[in-house]
């Protein structure tokens, strides 16, 4: 056991060097827990990073694993590390929510593939991640129960749907979370909070037991600190599920083979194609600054950097709001108060006043603006001039991409087009929307995409790198980000991660 | 209240009645040209149902036979059942249709208790099965040929039932419990074409092309067929035209029609009702309506027009679904001999005439009867017991011809035993009875009781000659040439060998003895 460790060692490890220190004997994942659940009391009522915890079970898990180990027995990389999993996951016997009220209560009764792999795996899970209502926003401000705030500056957000996860990662509350990316709800938040985000391609995670916002964008993917640890997370989810009809089927996967191999941050013999388009109006100097510090480390690694102009790739926003929330409409129909979650009976209730007046209260303004949308783009007159067209326009993107990758191995571009910015100041739908801009385009492909932190804005926030690969080569993705992590680590004399302020000590940031 | 046993929900909507005026059916169909069209849904007998591993019984213990998936809960993911698929294929082939290569899910949207997602998992453009027809033989053996628009793939809905109105129905419940079991089960929905040129006889087409689609599914083995648990319910759609040249007029769709004969009293019903509101000047309102068996009249339950738009579009949880060529041809090898074709084929190798064919038909002892012949025995044996003996003693017990525990083999062994003179006639009725008793086969219930023919002529001779001693007078008026007491002496032979003797040879010996 690592005598004498405080929990400011603990809850820094990463991942891997948390399973290596288990493995030598050197750690308990009990002696983790109980140091997450320390930092956790410090450090949850400032960041808002969780709706439910479950600590107990966390511990029974970690003592399992601890007892299994003393036995000799022979166990995963991931068993006994710590995980949080974001609440649009659901999880048996623990409540799930998807941050509605609509779903306030309700306790699922069977968990998610991705789940049932994590338990295989033998990972305590600590707690349920705030996010925005169903994972439709940009900010984690849509939450039904309340806001998440960002490390970095508690004044921020820290993006969305899935702050809670990147909040609860950055801060040390836990070194690995799961998340669902739609349309960068994993991607956006990862570099608001300087963490690793990871939307794998469409099909390579089971989708089975996400709750699902838009059926043929949505992803399941790894949240962490570092690109390895983000990998190990998605060698353990990743894999065929016959559940899940649009999983992909026999593809083993080997993404910490791949970072590790990037580490060694040899990258000649790869094309990078900058995106041309993402970097114009709307982006931030502080970011595209940041973003080409990136590309020039990617050269000097040996990467063949080029620019590449992508002339549909900022239409994809545009597509992307009218397919998402027509596929949202048909998805949120289920939630009325039939069967499970909130239930509302007004006077003389009929079935069909009480389906209405139950979603009426259980479901919050953009849920009901984009079910409104949906609703809209799918009636009969519009389903051929939206619907239909907009289909149309997604297979030109994608075959864009398909071009492109014919000359390239990786695209790059910023993640997000500012960092973080303060809640309560962007209250437009739209400009919220367009937060999404740059993650959007690999959704509607298919394709795996990746944000790291490629530095620090003037304000000391981080900065988005996104890496986008062809469909099924995620393992790529990981190899770059590996590479250029360990770069951007050199320059800022240590990884981004760990600049942020430490909230569990009094006095810092607080 | 709620929970997986029975959620409780207040009445959905209300049902307004009135009372219709009708037209004579003689007049209608002499004034108007009625165009039909039905809707109906076979609810596959696949193991597990279409999107999920969930089984499905009928009558099961309410909200048991449910998973994750067909309950609708968050997060879970419907997979299509490929045995559902090839099942609805081969059904779509024996109704002449076109098997789609590619051919593709889609929700339709719509909120309904009784429905776990609130969308149906149907299909819309690219359905599985399309541009079919169906050749049905009416009562007076005329064929008429129904197109089929097309034979789709979809999932069912739970069941409501309303609690505290009259027969069940949404009319005076207060409230109604939903049992989501059935919600999920594959269902092939056959949509005809509009049937036009039936006229007086579109009752009857209605009933016997929904006979003639039950009895393919059966005989395809892709559906259990049962009426009465609601294997296969209709839609029937039905609007009038003063001419046959005039477009279509508006229709009315009666909705889940649950028997033959209620498919055919709607489509009269419909004609009459729909015939003096045109006659009158009136407009038929395109809207939806129910049969209430009880008044023999089909009601209004909510007009059309404010119908939803159902607001289709392709599933994105489901891939395209692909049937290949040498699929197709793999279930066409395995179709078995249709309904249709069969009848005509055994009706001329038995030798039937059309009223023994339809009588056949009607107790639905066509299988029954060729599995005998095929067993051995001869067609006209076979179906004079199938229709005579055990038919009276299903219909006593009031159960089907197959649900008697006599089989098409014992039933050909007993004519076998008959025909070869082993048993009288008499005897084979007893055979019959105490197989159907369950006493045990034939061979069995012969040896048991004992039954057999006294052949042995000396032991015949003797009861005979004993008979004519004891009554001297008969036998005298026999010698005579007087025949008419013949029958006191069979029967004392009858007695003396406990029934066992053939009544003719009986007689021959008589006959020689009395003209010694």
């Amino acid at each position: 056991m690592m005598s004498g460790a405080d929990k400011d060692e603990i809850v820094t490890l990463t991942a891997s060097q948390m399973s290596e220190a288990m493995k030598k004997g050197d750690l308990s994942s009990r002696e983790i827990i109980e140091a997450e659940l320390e930092v956790a009391k410090a450090v949850d009522p400032k960041t808002e990073s969780y709706l439910a915890t479950c600590f107990n079970s966390a511990f029974m898990v970690a003592d399992a694993v601890d007892q299994a180990r003393a036995l000799g027995q022979e166990l995963p990389d991931l068993a006994g590390v710590p995980i949080v999993v974001k609440d649009m996951i659901v999880t048996k016997g623990v409540e799930t929510t998807a941050a509605s009220k609509i779903l306030k209560g309700w306790v699922p009764p069977y968990d998610a593939t991705c789940v049932e792999k994590l338990k295989e795996n033998g990972m305590p899970m600590l707690a349920k991640t705030n996010l925005d209502e169903f994972a439709q926003g940009s900010s984690t401000e849509n939450s039904a129960f309340h806001p998440t705030f960002n490390p970095w500056d508690l004044e921020r957000v820290p993006g969305g749907s899935g702050g809670g996860s990147a909040a609860a990662v950055s801060s040390f509350e836990s070194p690995l979370a799961l998340g669902t990316d739609t349309g960068g709800s994993i991607r956006q938040p990862a570099s608001f909070t300087g963490s690793v985000g990871m939307k794998p391609t469409y099909g390579r995670v089971s989708r089975y037991g996400a709750i699902s916002m838009a059926s043929s964008l949505d992803q399941i993917g790894p949240c962490a600190r570092t690109v390895e640890d983000a990998a190990m997370l998605f060698d353990a989810i990743a894999g065929y599920d016959p559940k899940d009809s649009t999983s992909i089927p026999d593809f083993p996967s080997s993404a910490l083979k791949a970072a590790k191999e990037g580490k060694k941050g040899d990258l000649s013999g790869i094309r990078v194609g900058i995106i041309a388009e993402a970097g114009g109006e709307g982006f931030s100097k502080d970011v595209t600054d940041g973003f080409l510090r990136g590309v020039n480390l990617l050269s000097s690694m040996g990467a063949k950097v080029e620019e590449q102009s992508f002339p549909h790739f900022l239409h994809g926003i545009q597509i992307y709001y009218i397919l998402m929330p027509a596929e949202v409409s048909s998805n949120m129909s289920r939630y009325d108060g039939m069967r499970y979650g909130l239930r509302v009976m007004p006077p003389d209730a009929t079935a069909a006043s009480m389906m209405a007046a139950t979603r009426e209260q259980g479901f919050g303004a953009e849920v009901k603006r984009r079910i409104m949308l949906g609703t809209y783009v799918l009636s009969s007159g519009q389903y051929e001039k939206m619907y239909v067209a907009a289909q149309k326009v997604r297979t030109v993107l994608i075959k864009d991409f398909e071009r492109a990758f014919q000359s390239f191995d990786v695209l790059v571009c910023p993640t997000s087009p500012t960092t973080a910015f303060k809640a309560g100041e962007v209250v437009d739908p739209v400009t919220m929307y367009k937060n999404d801009i740059a993650t959007i385009p690999a959704n509607l492909a298919g394709l795996p995409a990746i944000s790291i932190p490629a530095g620090l804005d003037s304000l000391g926030l981080p900065i988005g790198f996104q890496i986008m690969a062809n469909r099924q080569k995620d393992e790529l993705v990981f190899k770059v980000a590996s590479a250029l992590q360990e770069a951007v680590s050199r320059e800022n004399e240590g990884p981004i991660w760990n600049k942020v302020p430490r909230l569990w000590k009094s006095g810092e940031n607080d | 209240m709620k929970g997986p046993f029975g959620t409780r929900f207040p009445a959905f909507g209300r049902v307004v009645k009135m009372t219709e005026k009708l037209m004579s059916f003689e007049e209608a169909v002499s004034q108007f040209d009625p165009v039909i069209g039905l809707e109906i849904h076979v609810e596959l007998n696949t193991k597990t149902k279409l999107f999920d591993w969930a089984h499905y019984e009928f009558g099961s213990e309410p909200n048991t036979e449910l998973t994750p998936v067909s309950f609708g809960l968050p997060g879970a993911l419907p997979v299509v059942n490929r045995e559902a698929v090839r099942k609805a294929v081969k059904l779509g082939l024996a109704l002449n249709c076109h098997v789609n290569e590619w051919s593709q899910f889609a929700r339709k949207n719509y909120f309904y208790p009784d429905m776990p997602r609130d969308y149906q998992i149907s299909q819309f453009d690219k359905p599985t099965n399309g541009n079919g027809w169906l050749d049905v033989e009416l009562e007076d053996g005329t064929v008429f040929r129904v197109p089929i628009e097309r034979a789709h793939i979809e999932d069912d809905a739970g069941k409501i039932n309303h609690i505290g109105g009259a027969n069940g129905r949404l009319e005076g419940a207060d409230h109604s419990l939903v049992d989501y079991n059935r919600a999920g089960v594959p269902l092939v929905e056959i949509v005809t074409k509009p049937i036009t040129g039936a006229g007086a006889l579109a009752p009857q087409v209605a009933g016997a092309y929904a006979r003639a689609v039950r009895d393919i599914a059966v005989a395809c083995g892709v559906s259990e067929g049962k009426m009465e648990q609601g294997n296969l319910r209709a839609d029937v759609n039905v609007s009038l035209r003063k001419s046959p040249s005039d477009p279509l007029g508006t229709r009315s769709e009666t909705k889940n029609v649950n028997s033959f004969r209620a498919m055919e009293k709607t489509v009269a019903y419909e004609i009459r009702r729909q015939a003096y509101i045109l006659s009158h000047g009136g407009e038929v309102l395109q809207e939806t309506r129910h049969w209430d068996e009880n008044a023999q009249c089909t009601a209004g339950a909510r007009l059309k027009s404010d119908a939803n738009d159902y607001r289709y579009f392709p599933d994105p949880d489901l891939l395209m679904l692909h049937v290949t060529d040498s699929e197709v041809e793999e279930i066409r090898a395995s179709l078995p001999e249709l309904p249709f074709a069969k009848r005509r084929r055994l009706k001329s190798e038995w030798g039937l005439s059309d009223t023994e064919m339809r009588d056949l038909l009607n107790a639905e002892a066509v299988d029954l009867v060729e599995e005998s012949v095929k067993e051995g025995a001869s067609p006209q044996g076979a179906r004079k017991w199938w229709l005579g003996e055990i038919l009276r003693f299903a219909n006593e017990m009031q159960l089907p011809l197959e649900a008697l525990a006599i089989s098409p083999k014992d039933v050909a062994k007993i004519e076998e035993m008959l025909s070869s003179g082993k048993l009288t006639d008499k005897m084979a009725k007893q055979v019959v009875e105490a197989v159907i008793n369950g006493e045990g086969s034939p061979e069995e219930i012969v040896e048991k009781k004992g039954l057999k023919i006294v052949s042995d002529s000396s032991q015949l001779l003797d009861a005979v000659k004993k008979a004519l001693q004891d009554n001297p007078d008969v036998a005298e008026k026999l010698r005579q040439g007087n025949m008419k007491p013949m029958g006191v002496i069979i029967g004392l032979v009858m007695k003396e060998t406990r029934g066992q003797a053939d009544a003719k040879t009986v007689k021959d010996l008589v006959l020689k003895e009395v003209s010694k």
